[in-house]
Parts: C-alpha cells; structure tokens; sequence
C-alpha cells in the first residue's frame, strides 16, 4: 500500500493506482475527458492535472500513478486557468452548435465550459471541417465534434475487440476514422457512442426525437438475449426514443447493436392493435369480447368432444416469468392436460434434461461476470460473439487478463481471433471430440483424482468408453487434426479453472443429450465445477427462457421442476390450484406437430411463438398447424405462425409490462413498463385470465407482484426473492430465505444429489449424412443482427436495412467447384423442400459445409431442417442435414 | 494482386520487419497503398484495417489513393501559405474539377498535392510540376502548365 496526501487529507492506496484513482476514493473530483476507468490511459486531454509538491509542473492525474508520500493539490488558481485553458483551446476548434446538438444537455464536454465559463472566442482561429458524411445506418459521426480523447478508439479494440476505427492522419488533420474513411462497418455496438463525451458520436435513429427535456427514463431489461443486459428506455410521449445502459450496471454499460439499437418495433404501424378473427382466407377485426367468447367456446368445445389432451399450449421464452407461470397454470388448471411446451424445446431441452440427470439442475452453473477471471474458456458449438455479444466482452477481458481461449466450432467464428486454439471440427462430430479430449485427460492423468473419488461415481466404467478415442480416431471422425485436440486436452485438462461455454451448436443434434453428457464428463473429469469462475455454462438464446422452463412451461414438470409423474408434487398442486390436474405427461413442442398431423391434438394456443420459422421441417410445421380445429395466436405482430390462427390475440411486448425475466446465469431481474400499448392490445396476463374466466376457472391476481408471490411459494429456489428486493438489486437463484444474497454459482457445498455421475457416450453420426445426390452438410443458426424469427428485429429499420437479405454461407473451393459468384442466388435443397438464397462466399466454414441463418422468412432454413429428433431431449437436429446446391432456378418455392 | 501481396508478406514475416517496412514495400510495387491490400493484411496477420490506416496516413510518405500520371504539389508552407498558395490550390482544384475530398482525377492523369514547406520559401509560392519547382508562382502560370499537360497527355494517347 502507498500513503500519500491529496488536498490535505491522507490516503492509502494499492499499488499501481493512479492519482486520479486515489483521489476518487476520497471522493475529490478532478475534471476528465480523455480518461475511463475500464480502458488504458492515454493522458491526452490534460485537463485532469493536478499539482504536486516539489515537482515544478503540474501532471496527469490519470496517468501519474501514486507514490509514497506524495502530497497532491487538485484545485488551485493556476491549475483551474490551466484547466480553463484546455476546455478554450478545444472548444475554438469545435463546432458550437449546441443548438443542434443530439448531446445537449448530457455533454460531458458542454458541461465542463459551463463549470469553467470556458468561452468559444479566445483562440478563434481555422477550424477542422469534415464534410465527409458516415452511411452507416446506426451511428452518426459528427468529426468536427470530436474533441480526440480516443475514448472510443480505445473500447473498440480493447473491449469490444473490433478495432474498427483509430487515429489517422496527423497534427491540425488528424481524426478518428475507419480505413480509407470509408463508412463504418463494424459490429454496431455503440459502445464507442457511450463513451464519447461530446456530440461527435450519436445513435443516427435518435435524431430529433429529443434531448434532455420531458423525457422520462426507465430501467427494465433487454428483451433480446439470455444475456439480460440492464437498459434504459428514454420516453417522450409513450415512444421509445432511445436506449442506454448506465455504466453501473451488471453489464457495465455495454450492449450489442440489438439492445442497443433494436427497440424501434415496439413503435411499429404493424403492431397489432385489435383481435383478428378468421373468416374464410382472411381475417377481420373484432371485439375483445367476441374475440375472447369465441376463443372460449371453441376450446370448451374442442375439450367436451374430445377430452383435454386434445389442446396444447406453447408459451414463450420472450415472455415474462408470471405470464410463462399463469400460462402453463392456464393449460394445466382451466384446460386440464400437461401439453404445455416453449422454444427451450428447441434450443436447450438436451441442457435441461441431461444436466438435471447428472447434477439435479439444469441452468448454467457459474454466472457471467465470473468468466473474467477464467484461466481457460472452452467454447463449443456457441458463436458468443454473435449470440451473446455481451458475454463475449467478459471472454475478451478474460483474454487481456491472461485467459486462454479454446473456439471449437465448425465455422470460424469471431471469437476464435481471440483464440489459443480453435478447432474445426465437422457437423455433429461434438461426442467424438469431446471423447477425444477426455482421453488424452485420461491418458496423461491431467484428470483430478481428489474430486472424482469424492464427488463422482461411474469414473473407472466410463473411461472405458473414451478408449477408443484416440487422436487418430477422433482425427478421423471429426476432421480437426490430432495435435490440436492433444493441445486442446492439455489446455483445459491442465487448468482447474476452467469453464466450458455452449450453445445450440451442442444442443441441437440428435445426439444433443449426449453431448451434453460428454460436456459435463470433462468438468467431472477435471473438477472444473463448484467454485468461481468454472463450470458447465450453457448460454440460454431467449431473454426468458431460464425462467420460461423454472415456470414450466414445460410438458413433464410443475413450476421449478417439479415432476408430474410424482402424487405428492400433484397433490401439493391439486391443493394449490384448486383442482384436480392431470397425472399424464404431456406433450412436446416437437410431439404436438406429428400429434395434430394425425388428428390427436385439435386446438393448440400459441403465446408470442412463431414455429413456421423456428420449428424443423416448415413444410410438416405448416402442415401440422393447418390440420388444427382451432389454432389461437397471442402476439405483438401478425407473424407467418399467426397468418394461420383461427383467432389473434394482440399482446403485450417487454416495454408495455411489469413482471421479472431470468437471465441465463440464473438470475431475476425486474422489468418495467414504460410505454402504453398501442390500439386495443392487452395486457396478456389479462387476456390469458379473461379466456380461462370463461372456461370456469378464475385466475384473477392484482397483477404481476402477486403471481410471483405464488410462484415463489411453490418453488423454495426463489423463496427469497421478491419485487421489493429486485427494485434493488438483481438475483440468482438458488435464494431462499429473505436476506440470502442469492447464488452466482452453483454447487458449493457438492452436488445436492450426493455424487454426479460420469456417463458414457457414443459417437453416432447425424441422423442425415450426406450421399452423392446430397453432397453438403448444412448447419443453421444466427447472426449478430437479427433476432430469431426476425419478429422483432426485422421491424427495426436501421437492423433490417443493414441485415435485411437471407444468404447461405458457402467455402471458397466449393464456390469456385460450382461456379457461383459472390451475390448470386442459389438454390439449395433437401429431401423436405428448398429455398432460393443469396451467396455469401466466405472461408470461415469449412468445405463440404453450409449455413444459412433462421431469421429470413423469405428464405426459410428450417425448409431444409429435418425433424429427426433426439430420442430423450425431443430436440430436433437444426445443424446437421444433408442439401444440394444448384444454380438458380427461377421456380420460387412456394410454402407460405 | 494475391501473390504480389503473399509474397511481399512472407519476405516481411521471414525478415520481422515492422508493419511500416511492409507499408513500403506494398507502395513500392503499387505506386501507392491499395485499399485491398491492407484489408488482406488485415485479415492475415489479424490486426485492423484501421491501425494500418492510422499509421499510414500519419506519415506523409505514403499515399493512401492511386496517383496521377501528373503531379502537382502545391507548398502548403507558412512561406507560401502566406503569399497565397491557397489561391493556387483553388484554380487548380477548379481545373482539375477536384475538390478537398478527392486528389486525382477521374481519368487517373493528375494528382494534386499539398506538402508543407519544401524548403525553397525564398520563391514562395512554390509549385512542383512533375517534380520541377516553379518559383513565385500564381494561379494563371501553374493553369497554363496544367493545360499544357493536358495537350500533351490527350497526343500521347491518340
Ligand atoms: S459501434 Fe462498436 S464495433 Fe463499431 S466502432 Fe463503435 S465500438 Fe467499434
Ligand atoms: S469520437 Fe468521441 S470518443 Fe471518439 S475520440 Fe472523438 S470525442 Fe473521443
Ligand atoms: S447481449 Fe443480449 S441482452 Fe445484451 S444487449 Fe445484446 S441482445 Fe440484449
Ligand atoms: S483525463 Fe487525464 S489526460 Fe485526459
Ligand atoms: S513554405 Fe513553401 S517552400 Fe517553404
């Protein structure tokens, strides 16, 4: 520790910390522009310079570092006319339109002439101007107000790993730029635009909608990504002008251009703002009234002629927790069966249910913010940079602190430039090369003894199974070369803080559960789990769908995870609910499509999903839904699910409501209204308690606070949690008493169902492989820009212009082998149907492989998906299916 | 363009020279610094376009644009800054149908540009033509010379 003495009053401060640091933990403020706390210093603006005593000229206070007995002075005539001094000289050289300005009023820089009276005049001499004009449909950048702290320059590189703009040019001339000054083409995160301190950096869609006055600002949460980045919505007059995320917040202020720059939908002219009612081939408005007592007596008669288990419900993980608990309590109570399902079904359902097995829950083990003291991240089957783009700042400072990354994914995503080791390994190969990992672990006893003898059980059986594994046969199968799995071994085997990250990418097969199974071998194996900054963490997709599954929206389970099949758990519900209920499991998402197919479920409710997109196999999905007696659609747009309801329901979107999401790390956060909903639209714990009223069961809460009130009755994990203490801070759950400070990870004090057990898995190719008529693997996923089915994002207009075009991804050699071009439209096959699609010809996916992102309805991949499910998890196989590829032909499919 | 790239890379990397070596050696096979050159490097030696841009356009060596077959450097030094080089710049531009955001003309002919002081301040203002220095130079001499240019060019290619 150093002493030192700033403005007379004395101060210990670590080593390294900066005269600025140390003051500030007095509590003195010295003025900066140039200088952020979570970036390196750069020591340009000099308007933090403080005097020292003995040292004849003032310094930097952001760069200076503190040293024994050092006595500062903060604040004197001389430094106050120096300080005034710089603020004149930038501000001769600046614009002073303040008039215009998008930054008035919140402008670190105005704020500063106004303290120090610093007037524009004094050195009045030529000014830079830059006539050059940014394209970019996200961000302005207004050069002549750049003030050159590098503030931007730097939390592009260091934080967000881009790099897209730095300094260029010198002296009089020099600006921040991209190469050549072209427009900027980046990741558009704006998280440059939350740190500048003047007006040079402003979001393009704020423009004119207003400043400082009369806006309302409320904090609520994204609605995006399981990430659950904190954001802040600034109203005036019920429209969202503007999103930000306050630098206090979990996430540190920093978003993805989604978050960020994605909330112009809840605004849209296309929201639905009546109930529609089907007649003939088109729709027509109607009353609530109407809306709901047909809804009603459709489904009472549906259930009278041919029981309850004829209806399903699917709920959705955009949804909040109390309207996922009063939708499944909706399908379960008023309606009487256990079909309820959600999308997690499609994403995490090998998660839930293999990790429940193994550990007794299914959620990722260890929290976000943990990740940054990680010595090895083993990413696999997970593009975080573009699906959990906040997540993946935490990997990055991970990997400035000195933590070794390994990306194992059959495209080079972005993260793997960040990366020790990346391995490509072919399509629905994950359980080979996890098995392969494991034996090299194995073989070169990098495995720890002490945690498997104490916490695990099945080791000595389940080493047999990775025997075969070895470099060459796992080379063999998974394409990716055998030094690199030995180094990959070596890597995480040799680490004991380690944590393993997943995705879709390990979900999503056939085999999905026992790759999940093959993921948490390796934790097992290595001990990587039950303290910090470990773990098994599968990264959840949608904002809610933790909590959609802890509410059970889920077919087999009451609220937090409850089993069906047990009579007490039913009794205790009975009990609560009022009502017998159904001992039968009920149905997945992915069994009630066959089941409406063959005449078995004959009404389905649908709340804010939309399977015609995200379903496998579209042509079975719109077959399914067109086979229903009655199909109800509950959603903010009319979306290709919705086009063929029986009757739409207008909802709610995140904005509009109160309630509570969990995030992927297992923790609630508050989310708050801040907008009127637009039309006749409702509120949809009220239109899911007005249908159930008219089916004789009363569901009738005060509102939001006292359905969670009930959930966290049924569900000890949450028992501590309750709005008050959300108000103030977030949770996670495991939390149960009142003053438990909740969980950031799990299994401290060991597993809670005594020891984990190792499991064997088996290596089985993907259900399609390809043959000489199918000759390419396709594989699908997600971009950075768009949202799932597009529901929400397509209705953006800066996201839709800048990733409005459906494109397959395709390798250079196989591009030049079928003679496409870049930008040409191709059609691409499989047995199920095929679609016609841009080329994007790129060389981070491998030959022989393909992927088309799901957003695109005009191109939709699950045209091509296979419906082939895993025989435990039900998950459908959305990343491996075998596809032909032909040059154009100009007959488009014709599906919707 | 790939193989003169991938060769001038691998010598680089063989020799560890500094990216400002490489910017040279590019210039010195290109006239000038492609756009697609630095976003190739970019790209293989995974370190931003844009710092490659910085430090290019940070040293007045190199040239960011393709150059014309003519070039016009007009002193930008206090010297000539002084007795009106700016009314130089301007005809010129105004010739050439140049303005501050481009250089070189479309058809690729002349490049205008504006060194600082070229330590010859005593027959300010100073124009090099094709690097021939006129002294004491005004806004009809140096468009005279264009125009001449301008024959002799349009002769060369019929
Ligand atoms: S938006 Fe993000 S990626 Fe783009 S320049 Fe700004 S910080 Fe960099
Ligand atoms: S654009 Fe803003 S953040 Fe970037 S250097 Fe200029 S003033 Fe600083
Ligand atoms: S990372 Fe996810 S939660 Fe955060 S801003 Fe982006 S979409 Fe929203
Ligand atoms: S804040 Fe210290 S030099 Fe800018
Ligand atoms: S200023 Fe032009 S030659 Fe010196």
């Amino acid at each position: 520790m150093i002493d030192l003495t700033i403005d007379g009053r004395k101060i210990s401060v670590r080593e390294g910390s900066s005269i600025l640091d140390a003051a500030k933990s007095l509590g003195i403020f010295i003025p900066t522009l140039c200088h952020h706390p979570k970036l390196s210093s750069f020591g340009g603006c000099r308007l933090c310079i403080v005097e020292i005593k003995g040292t004849r000229n003032p310094v930097s206070s952001c760069t200076a570092p503190a040293s024994e007995g050092m006595e500062v002075t903060t604040s004197s005539p001389q430094i106050e006319r120096l300080r005034k001094m710089v603020l004149e000289l930038i501000l001769s050289d600046h614009p002073y339109d303040c008039m215009l300005c998008e930054t008035a009023g919140a402008c670190e820089l105005q704020e500063l002439a106004y303290y120090y009276d610093a007037k524009h005049t004094t050195y009045a001499g030529e000014r830079r101007k830059y006539e050059k004009r940014d394209n970019n449909p996200f961000l302005n950048r207004d050069m002549e107000k750049c003030i050159m702290c590098g503030k931007c320059v730097k939390i592009c590189d260091e934080v967000q790993g881009v790099g897209a703009i730095d300094f260029a040019y010198r002296g009089f001339k020099s600006k921040v730029c991209p190469q050549y000054e072209e427009d900027l083409n980046c990741e558009f995160c704006g998280q440059c635009v939350s740190v500048c301190p003047s007006g040079a950096l402003t979001g393009r869609m704020w423009a004119r909608k207003g400043r400082q006055r009369d806006i309302r600002e409320v904090d609520t949460v994204c609605p995006y990504c399981g990430t659950g980045c904190n954001i802040t919505l600034h109203i005036k007059n019920n429209e969202i002008i503007r999103v930000s995320s306050s630098p206090d917040t979990w996430n540190e202020g920093l978003l993805c251009v989604k978050g960020r720059f994605g909330y112009e939908f809840v605004n849209s002219p296309d929201r639905l703002t009546k109930p529609l009612i089907r007649e003939g081939s088109a729709f027509r408005e109607a009353s609530w009234d109407e809306a709901l007592e047909y809804t009603a007596a459709r489904l009472l008669d549906i259930k009278n002629s041919y029981g309850s288990d004829a209806i399903g419900g699917l709920s959705s993980a955009k949804c909040t927790n109390e309207e996922n608990y009063i939708f499944q309590k909706f399908v379960r109570a008023a309606i009487g069966t256990n079909n309820v399902d959600h999308c997690a079904r499609l994403c995490h359902a090998p998660t839930v249910t293999a990790l429940a097995s193994i550990f007794g829950s299914g959620a990722m083990t260890n929290s976000i913010a943990e990740i940054e003291n990680a010595e090895v991240i083993f990413i696999i089957g997970s593009n975080t940079k573009e699906s959990h783009p906040v997540v993946a700042n935490r990997m990055i400072r991970a990997f400035r602190k000195g933590a070794k990354i390994i990306v194992a994914d059959p495209r080079r995503v972005p993260l793997a430039r960040f990366s020790e080791i990346f391995l490509q390994q072919k399509p629905g190969t994950d359980v080979a090369l996890l098995n392969g990992i494991a034996h090299i672990i194995v073989k070169e006893k990098l495995y720890n003894s002490e945690f498997i003898k104490e916490q695990t059980q099945g080791f000595e059986e389940w080493m047999k199974s990775v025997d075969s594994f070895n470099p060459e046969y796992t080379s063999s199968i998974t394409g990716v070369p055998k030094e690199k799995i030995i180094s990959a071994a070596r890597t995480y085997g040799s680490s004991r803080k380690a944590g393993i990250f997943y995705a879709m990418g390990i979900t999503q097969h056939t085999t999905g559960y026992d790759n999940v199974c093959a993921v948490a071998n390796l934790a097992l194996l290595t001990g990587n789990i039950g303290r910090p900054s470990c773990g098994i963490n599968p990264l959840r997709g949608q904002n809610n769908v933790q909590g959609a599954s802890d509410a059970a929206c889920l077919p087999d389970v009451y609220p937090g995870y409850q089993s069906v099949g047990s009579p007490d758990v039913r009794e205790k519900f009975e009990k609560k609910w009022g009502t017998p209920l159904s001992a039968e499991k009920g149905l997945t998402a992915t069994e009630m499509m066959p089941a409406a197919i063959q005449g078995r479920l004959k009404a389905l409710y649908i709340m804010g999903e939309n399977p015609v997109l995200s379903g496998p196999n579209t042509g079975n999905t719109i077959k399914a839904l067109e086979s229903l007696d009655f199909l109800i659609v509950q959603d903010i747009f009319l979306t290709e699910t919705a086009k063929l309801a029986h009757v739409v329901l207008p909802g709610s979107c995140f904005a509009e409501k109160d309630g509570t999401f969990t995030n992927t790390d297992r923790t609630v956060q508050l989310v708050r209204k801040a907008v009127e909903m637009p039309g006749d639209a409702r509120d949809d714990l009220q239109i899911i308690s007005a249908v159930s009223a008219r089916l004789g069961y009363k569901l009738e809460y005060e509102g939001p606070e006292e359905i969670f009130r009930e959930f966290r009755e049924v569900w000890p994990n949450i028992s501590g949690i309750s709005y008050k203490r959300l108000n103030k801070k977030r949770l996670s759950w495991p939390c149960t008493s009142s003053n438990h400070p909740g969980t950031p990870f799990l299994y401290k004090q060991g597993f809670p169902k005594g020891k984990a057990s190792f499991t064997p898995t088996a290596f089985a190719p993907p259900a399609e492989e390809t043959d000489a008529e199918y000759p390419y693997i396709l594989t699908t996923g997600r971009n950075l820009y768009q949202y799932h089915t597009g529901t929400m994002t397509r209705k953006s207009g800066a996201i839709e212009s800048h990733a409005g075009r459906a494109y397959i991804e395709l390798n250079t050699a196989d591009a030049e082998r079928l003679n496409i071009i870049q930008g040409e439209t191709i059609k691409v096959s499989s047995r199920r149907g095929s679609i016609n699609i841009e080329a994007r010809i790129v060389d981070t996916i491998s030959s022989g492989v393909v992927f088309v992102p799901m957003h695109y309805c005009e191109a939709i991949a699950n045209i091509l998906t296979l419906d082939a499910l895993d025989s435990r998890s039900k998950i459908p196989e959305f990343k491996a299916c075998a596809v032909m590829i032909d040059k154009y032909n100009s007959s488009p499919p014709d599906l919707i | 363009m790939h193989e003169k790239l991938t060769y001038i890379l691998d010598r680089h990397l063989k020799n560890q020279g500094s990216l400002i070596s490489l910017l040279q050696d590019t210039q010195d096979v290109f006239g000038y610094l492609p756009k697609e050159a630095i976003n190739w490097y970019s790209k293989e030696l995974d370190i931003p376009a844009s710092r490659f841009f910085g430090l290019a356009s940070f040293y007045a060596q190199f040239h960011l644009h393709p150059r014309g077959k003519n070039l016009v450097a007009v002193c930008c030094g206090t010297a000539c800054h002084v007795r009106g080089a700016e009314r130089i710049i301007n005809a010129v531009q105004r010739e050439l149908n140049l303005d501050d955001l481009s250089d070189t003309t479309d058809d690729g002919e002349f490049t205008i540009e504006k060194p600082a002081c070229i330590g010859a301040c005593s027959m300010a203002p100073v124009v090099l033509i094709n690097g021939k220095p006129k002294g004491k130079a005004n806004a009809d001499i140096i468009t005279k010379e264009i125009r001449a240019l301008k024959k002799a060019g349009t002769k060369d290619n019929g």
